[in-house]
């Protein structure tokens, strides 16, 4: 199990450093990064200033070490809008989106893993082909579309929840309720698939022969095969949810990193961008990673390989 | 595989050497219900499609104009008697006509979706043919770099990048596509994979064709349904990626009628005039829809029937 | 037969397909004596699987079963709760399988999977539980039994999952064992001790043992009875010795032809075969289904046969006189 994790590890730094790389790259793409700082008005003697005052008329890999340098020790550097710094920034919104995340993936997994099981069991049933729409209907949906359909119903029509701001757990419901709406068909599809074909393995029919309660055979015995995928993907879906809290954090003006990244692109602030960026690569790097070690875990037999 | 078990109930073996088809009851879906998915699908898309050609011949008006004395006009079906017969859709914000936005919008959609899948299939299906042909160094290489992408927030960098280039068809295209290609290389890659050990392959190596020739002649026939239902996903995905950046103002940008722009143009009178949403995004909603169950057809009919 | 532990009387097991209903187990009528061994003898596809998981209650969704009567130990199994079959399943009544590589979970350890069976029966609790793992590990003679408890499935061959198998299928100490080509999945120098405990297992403990095979030889090592099935049906049963010295059916005697015996026959003399192939059971079958490849089929076979009787409950269904298959020697 340790020689596993420190492979994994291994890859999991290559692809961090990696996605650094780009994520710097990204920004100076458009050539000449001072002249759109400057803005179309500009002198140029402005833009040289500029240029000279964020290093820019340095060679790329040096301006890409600095930065990389002084971001692993923390700074990230400052924004050109806001007074605080971009760790401060990035400290202070992480905490609404990872709370966002989690909520969502949560909601989630409340509705797949159940509605999944259902779906199995019951095969071809009512019950399985509502599932089904339900989940070809939630991937069709644009999640933008949906948060602002909540927002009408249950924000403007109801006034049951806040639909902006970021004052109270009450704000979190709805967008919670957006980011995982997106993700429910695909864990719900999932589960399912997967239930049916543990269902009607050998295992199980000795659990069946064993005598054991039926919610004993479809959790211990059933579920605990079929969700070994189903937590992969849940972890993929929890990082695209940090990739999708940009829309849904912007339409509910809740103030987490994705709304804070959507504001510093649309203005160009690219020293908060780029800390956005690599911190939230980091966190995919470190999710999948975790993710890999949980897998193992779940199933034995993935240690020995 | 793990978590893979091989279904082993007597009764099948029984049908087995009976040498009948496994029990109805055990097929995935009666037949009816694929084939009715499949059509109707096909036949909605193909309808969407026309109508994205023929918006020319078909809106009543041009998509552009504005007017502002016709500003905020209802359809017909919310309330009929301030709905101009003109403006069967109504009008949005600037007196332009809905119907022919939503018309001419289709044509974005399309586009951008049809051409950011073209790109990112030309990038992900070389990656990952290759990964499964030749194996080793440059699987590991393919593999690092899905891994690198999947690492990667693709709205924050799809916005990152519109935004330094400017928003327009092209830069959608392009930024779509190359970050949409890794599922494209993930299941190329094994499907090239189970390919190529088969005996036409190994026969092919033994007559000396060159690797481009097995490739194009023997590789890709076989994978060929695999890629037909990964294209209408990813189509569909960057679809729905045009619309959100469009949505963010960092897309397709305005006067161009762009669903996702419509409906963010939408939001501020959304109280009052809920149509104005409902509209471009059902219609995001059906397109979708129907691109998706076409895969889902496509899949249905060419993958054999066993693993769910 | 009133210590009968296991009474099974006009069992079928119908199975819908496209092309029709497939008559997989016909009106197949068994019995078990605690302390017996019954041997359910057939070729591949004979339904003498489905017959035992029918018994079990464990047939595929979409297998329907109609009985007269399944009782056990006096209890009516098909008038009983769904809540009631499964406190019988494992506690009364348990079954080991054909392949021990797919049917031990491979997400929780030996010990657990032993285990739960004792504690979700009410029989003691975790000690108690673990402790009676060891003591049966160690009697189906499996070394270091403490600690194989805590190791998964695929870290043990095929012999020993087997062996944990039977195990699993004694921790309540049930009356009937149904075990279902137990060693089919073995190697040929594993099965004979696989047997070996089987049969010393159900003298200790009295159980009553239905054992499905299609190896003649097992039959011949361990049963009690014999009950031999062809296309769905039960065609002879009796006594093994009686079945085995004077088989009344043309398709038994014809699979006791097929045992090659090395000290009987001389080299290069051809093995035994019974030609043909075996029918189609879908839709109506009428008749006896042997007739297409019976040396001594006749016109009265194409109707229903009814079972005729021998002395020591010897059942055959056949029109022959007893007297045309008996040979000298």
């Amino acid at each position: 199990m340790l020689r596993f994790a420190a492979r994994r590890l291994l890859l999991a730094l290559a692809v961090a450093f990696t996605v650094s790389a780009i994520a710097f790259m990204l920004l100076r793409l458009s050539g000449d990064l001072a002249t759109t700082l400057a803005g179309q008005e500009a002198r140029a003697e402005d833009v040289e200033r500029i240029r000279q005052q964020f290093g820019l008329d340095q060679p790329l890999i040096l301006q890409y070490g600095d930065w990389l340098w002084r971001a692993l020790r923390g700074d990230f550097g400052r924004s050109l809008f806001y007074p605080e710094s971009v760790g401060a920034l990035i400290r202070d919104r992480l905490p609404n989106t990872a709370l966002l995340a989690s909520l969502g993936l949560l909601i989630a997994l409340a509705f797949s893993i159940p509605l999944g099981m259902a779906a199995a069991f019951w095969r071809n049933s009512w019950i399985d082909r509502m599932a089904l729409m339900l989940a070809v209907l939630g991937q069709a949906m644009p999640n933008f579309w949906f948060a602002l359909l909540l927002v009408f119903f249950f924000g403007m029509t109801l006034g049951w929840l806040p639909i902006s701001g970021t004052d109270g757990f009450a704000n979190f419901i709805m967008p919670a309720m957006a980011l995982g709406w997106y993700a429910t068909p695909v864990l719900m599809r999932l589960t399912r698939a997967g239930m049916v074909d543990v269902l009607a393995a050998d295992y199980v029919r000795t659990a069946h022969a064993k005598g054991l309660p039926l919610r004993v055979v479809l959790i211990k015995h059933a579920l605990r095969n079929a969700v070994v995928p189903v937590v992969a993907l849940a972890a993929v879906q929890f990082g695209n949810m940090l990739s999708g809290s940009v829309v849904i954090e912007t339409v509910f003006a809740l103030q987490g990193i994705g709304y804070l990244a959507w504001e510093s692109i649309s203005r160009r602030d690219f020293p908060v961008v780029q800390g956005i960026l690599l911190v939230v690569a980091l966190f995919y790097v470190v999710l999948t990673l975790l993710t890999d070690l949980l897998n193992a875990w779940l199933d034995p037999r993935i240690r020995s390989r | 595989m793990p978590g893979s078990t091989p279904v082993s109930a007597p009764g099948e073996e029984l049908a087995a050497q009976a040498a009948l088809p496994v029990p109805a009851a055990r097929r995935r879906r009666p037949r009816w219900q694929r084939n009715l998915g499949l059509i109707s699908s096909a036949l909605v898309l193909a309808a969407i499609v026309i109508a994205a050609l023929a918006a020319p011949w078909l809106a009543p008006h041009d998509p552009y104009v504005q007017s502002l004395n016709d500003r905020l006009l209802p359809p017909f079906f919310v309330d009929a008697e301030r709905a101009v017969p003109s403006h069967p859709l109504g009008t949005d914000n600037l007196g332009r006509d809905y119907l022919s936005r939503l018309l001419y919008g289709a044509r974005i959609s399309l586009l951008i979706g049809f051409f950011a899948m073209v790109v990112s299939g030309l990038i992900g299906t070389v990656m990952g043919v290759l990964a499964g042909y030749f194996g080793g160094r440059t699987d590991t290489v393919v593999s690092f770099l899905v891994t690198t992408r999947l690492s990667l927030p693709i709205i924050m960098v799809a916005l990152a990048v519109v935004s330094v280039f400017g928003g327009s068809l092209e830069v959608v295209v392009l930024v779509l596509g190359f970050l949409l290609w890794d599922r494209f290389a993930v299941v190329m890659r094994s499907a090239t994979h189970q390919v190529r050990g088969r005996e036409y392959i190994l026969a092919a190596q033994a007559i000396g064709c060159s690797v481009p020739r097995i490739l194009w002649q023997e590789v890709l026939p076989n994978v060929l349904s695999s890629l037909v239902v990964i294209a209408s996903y990813e189509m569909a995905q960057a679809i729905l990626l045009e619309a959100a950046l469009s949505f963010l103002g960092l897309g397709v940008q305005p006067p161009l009628p762009s669903w996702g722009l419509m409906v963010s143009e939408a939001k501020e009178v959304m109280l009052f005039e809920p149509w104005m949403i409902m509209l471009p995004g059902a219609a995001i909603c059906v397109l979708v829809l129907a691109i998706n169950l076409l895969g889902d057809g496509i899949r249905d009919l060419t993958v054999p029937e066993g693993r769910a | 037969m009133s210590d009968a532990l296991l009474e099974v009387t006009g069992l079928s097991v119908d199975i819908p397909t496209e092309a029709g209903v497939l008559h997989a187990v016909r009106d197949v009528s068994l019995s078990v004596r605690r302390g017996e061994t019954l041997c359910v003898v057939g070729e591949s596809g004979c339904g003498k699987s489905l017959t035992s998981l029918a018994i079990m209650g464990l047939l595929p969704p979409t297998a329907q079963r109609r009985a007269q009567r399944i009782v056990l130990a006096g209890e009516d199994l098909q008038a009983a709760p769904a809540r009631r079959l499964r406190a019988l399943r494992g506690d009364r009544m348990a079954m080991v399988f054909q392949d021990p590589m797919t049917c031990l979970n491979p997400a929780w350890t030996i010990g657990n999977q032993l285990e739960e069976i004792f504690t979700r029966h009410g029989k003691g609790n975790r000690r108690a539980a673990h402790d009676r793992a060891v003591a049966l590990l160690e009697r189906v003679g499996i070394a270091n039994a403490a600690g194989r408890l805590s190791q998964y499935p695929h870290q043990l061959s095929g012999g020993l999952r087997q062996r944990v198998m039977i195990a699993m299928a004694l921790m309540c100490s049930p009356d009937l064992v149904l075990a279902d080509e137990p060693t089919t999945a073995l190697d040929a120098t594993i099965q004979l001790g696989i047997l070996q405990l089987l049969a010393e297992l159900q003298a200790e403990m009295h159980m009553g043992l239905m054992l499905v095979t299609h190896d003649l030889g097992v039959v011949a090592r361990i049963a009690d009875r014999v009950a031999v099935m062809y296309a769905g049906e039960v065609v002879e049963e009796g006594p093994a010795r009686t079945v085995f010295t004077t088989p009344r059916h043309p398709y038994t005697r014809g699979l006791i032809d097929c045992i090659p015996q090395p000290d009987r026959m001389a080299p290069g003399q051809r093995l035994g075969t019974i030609p043909g192939m075996v029918p189609s059971l879908v839709g109506d079958v009428q008749g006896c289904a042997f007739r297409t490849r019976c040396a001594f089929a006749r016109p009265e076979c194409a109707a229903t046969v009814a079972p005729r009787h021998g002395p020591d409950a010897h059942m055959w269904r056949c029109v022959l006189p007893p007297e045309t298959l008996d040979r000298a020697a």
